[in-house]
């Protein structure tokens, strides 16, 4: 009886119920839609920096996080594949590098950068290099004087494939070496600052230039799933030597970990003022409705309703309202999101802002299975919980006052 | 027994600062199968009254028993339940429920009782044919004219067989045509089905046909009055 009733009560004024109906789908659609947006916008973050070198783990000597120079390198790094063939579940991947500070230069210009001996094949497992090479090749194993530079380095230094760069850094002598190497490949990566930070060459490449022998400056590791990361993590810190360190990627870049935290009590604040603004639009709505019908419900207490089956029956009423809203909401939210799954939000516009918070131009909303129950849940429970105070008010109606109101 | 005992019924209102008094320590005694009129001006005390003995409002003092059961011991949720179970309403106007069908405003009282489905439609429909509405039982009240409107409340006020029927001016918002009908109908479903009931009028044609006749005046019955045969 109380679906009956309510069903056909919402429709005794189809304009006003397709307008709240309206302010739910809207506020359901922008929670899911802008949510998605958001968990997108993070989970760039996080790919962007993990695929730029950081990896899930990197493995360093104690002391080089805080002073990357070279005398605080891995020695006999070799004592650390069997651990790590070990311990890493199947699929994981993991890469060598030398990592030093430095300074390139050609005849126009010079800059410093980040200067990376890689193993090219491992690498390309790893992090973003080898697929994002867009002129030229990627590195093998045999080039001991080609190097990758980013577009944005290349643009700024107006050279290209096949001329030559010279790469200047301290070595373990604590003196000055230097290599030209010939560019053999162009790589364009989610930032422009990653473009301009990083050159890369082979890892002998950089242990000879840098008398390096065979220490390398960390090693990164890619795990087949983030989740992963902690156990990997304990299991590894538990048989490296002391010397040796392992931190996570949360750890390596604290920034992108303190701005996921944000997105997350931002996504809830705005749950809550969607919900808010949706909230006084339903009791507005629903109050108005039952004042509409005071003599309607002095009649239904006069015939014997009891004043609990008439909040029911009101709340039936908003329970309708916030189905359909809910539902359609859903359904507007998940085609809007994956008609722009495919080709992302292109925000190239920002980019030189987004570049400062380490997100990418163009985004890619996600949709967690958490933030649609939420809002779900926020809406609908919420939606019925804020429908009493006119349910209530419709059950106080005495029979003779209602009865008598005109 | 009696199916309605008023003793020393007052009812005051609080208007702003003024204290009216509605009922002035009436009593008033109904047997069972009564068809009586409560008559008198706007203002005189018989919807105070009417609805007194409907169990919709409560008097500040007096005692009113209904088919044995004493409303002043009643909690608000007894007071339904004997207008559930006891007492038919016909209102002056605004009876029905507008989104239900005439089948369905009759069978509401059933399903407010807990009778099943079946046995409710049954009912429903075979009271409806009683009052002359016949396939129009799927009409909603927007697609009835004021006189079936009033037809479809008193079938619905007496379909769970109430031990009384209280109308409210019920013929105020109708031709004297329906109304006479209406009257007519009401008459016979008290002869034929015993169904006691009061109305509260001040139209001449209601208290032509009632048999009894109790004259309300400034919140006292002046003159209680059994018509012949």
């Amino acid at each position: 009886m109380y679906l009956q009733l309510g069903w056909r009560n919402i429709w005794r004024n189809p304009r006003r119920t397709t307008v709240i109906v309206t302010a739910v789908v809207i506020g359901v659609w922008s929670m899911i839609f802008l949510g998605a947006l958001m968990r997108g916008v993070a989970d760039q973050m996080v790919r962007n920096g993990i695929a730029t070198l950081t990896g899930h783990l990197q493995i360093h000597q104690k002391g080089y996080r805080s002073d990357p120079v070279i005398e605080n390198s891995i020695e006999a790094p070799s004592n650390l594949e069997q651990a790590l063939t070990r311990l890493l579940p199947p699929n994981a991947h993991w890469a060598p590098r030398v990592r030093v500070n430095g300074v390139v230069s050609n005849a126009r210009h010079s800059d410093g950068i980040t200067f990376v001996g890689v193993d090219p094949a491992r690498e390309a497992e790893v992090s973003f290099v080898k697929p994002a090479i867009v002129e030229g090749r990627y590195l093998v194993d045999e080039d001991e004087y080609g190097i990758l530079i980013g577009e944005a380095l290349a643009e700024k230094f107006e050279t290209q494939i096949g001329r030559k760069v010279v790469i200047m850094s301290q070595d373990t002598n604590e003196e000055i070496a230097s290599r030209a190497f010939r560019i053999v490949g162009i790589f364009r990566a989610e930032m422009e600052a990653t473009e301009k930070q990083f050159v890369f060459v082979t890892l002998p490449a950089a242990q000879q230039m840098l008398s390096l022998h065979d220490g390398i400056s960390e090693i990164s590791i890619l795990l087949p799933s983030r989740e992963q990361v902690d156990s990997v993590a304990a299991a590894l810190r538990h048989v490296l030597p002391a010397e040796l360190e392992v931190q996570t990627w949360q750890q390596l870049l604290p920034m992108v970990t303190a701005v996921l935290t944000m997105y997350d009590s931002f996504i809830f604040l705005w749950f809550l003022v969607v919900f808010v603004a949706m909230a006084f639009g339903i009791v507005n709505t629903t109050l108005m409705a039952v004042f509409e019908r005071v003599r309607e419900f002095g009649l239904l207490k006069a015939l014997g309703m009891r004043p609990r089956s008439i909040v029911l029956e009101v709340l039936t009423e908003s329970f309708f309202v916030l189905v359909i809203g809910v539902v359609l909401g859903n359904c507007f939210g998940f085609l809007t999101t994956n008609a722009l799954f495919r080709n992302g939000i292109d925000l190239s516009a920002l980019s030189a802002g987004l570049e400062y918070v380490g997100m990418a131009r163009v985004v890619y909303p996600i949709i967690l299975s958490k933030d649609v129950i939420t809002a779900n849940l926020v809406v609908f429970l919420l939606g019925l919980l804020v429908s009493l105070y006119p349910a209530v008010k419709a059950a106080r109606f005495t029979p003779v006052e209602a009865m008598a109101h005109t | 027994m009696n199916i309605v005992e008023c003793t020393n019924v007052t009812k005051i209102y609080q208007q702003g600062r003024v204290k009216v008094t509605a009922l002035d320590d009436v009593s008033l005694s109904m047997e069972k199968g009564s068809f009586a009129a409560l008559a008198g001006p706007s203002g005189s005390g018989k919807t105070t009254l009417l609805n007194i003995i409907g169990g919709l409002d409560v008097p500040d003092s007096g005692r009113v028993l209904v088919d044995g059961n004493s409303l002043q011991e009643m909690t608000q949720s007894q007071l339904a339940n004997l207008r559930l179970h006891k007492v038919g309403f016909v209102f002056q106007s605004y009876n029905l429920i507008p989104v239900l069908s005439a089948v369905e405003n009759v069978e509401f009282v059933m399903l407010l009782q807990g009778i099943a489905a079946k046995e409710r439609r049954e009912r429903a429909m075979a009271i409806l044919d009683d009052v002359g509405l016949e396939n129009k039982y799927r009409r909603r009240p927007a697609e009835l004219s004021g006189g079936q409107q009033q037809r479809v409340a008193v079938a619905r006020a007496i379909v769970s067989s109430p031990s009384i029927v209280l109308a409210d001016e019920p013929t105020a918002n109708l031709d004297s045509k329906t109304g006479n009908g209406l009257l007519e109908m009401m008459k016979e479903m008290n002869e034929r089905k015993k169904v006691t009931f009061i109305f509260s009028t001040h139209d001449r044609m209601v208290m032509d046909y009632a048999r009894r006749l109790i004259q309300i005046r400034d919140g006292k019955i002046f003159n209680d009055q059994l018509k012949p045969g």
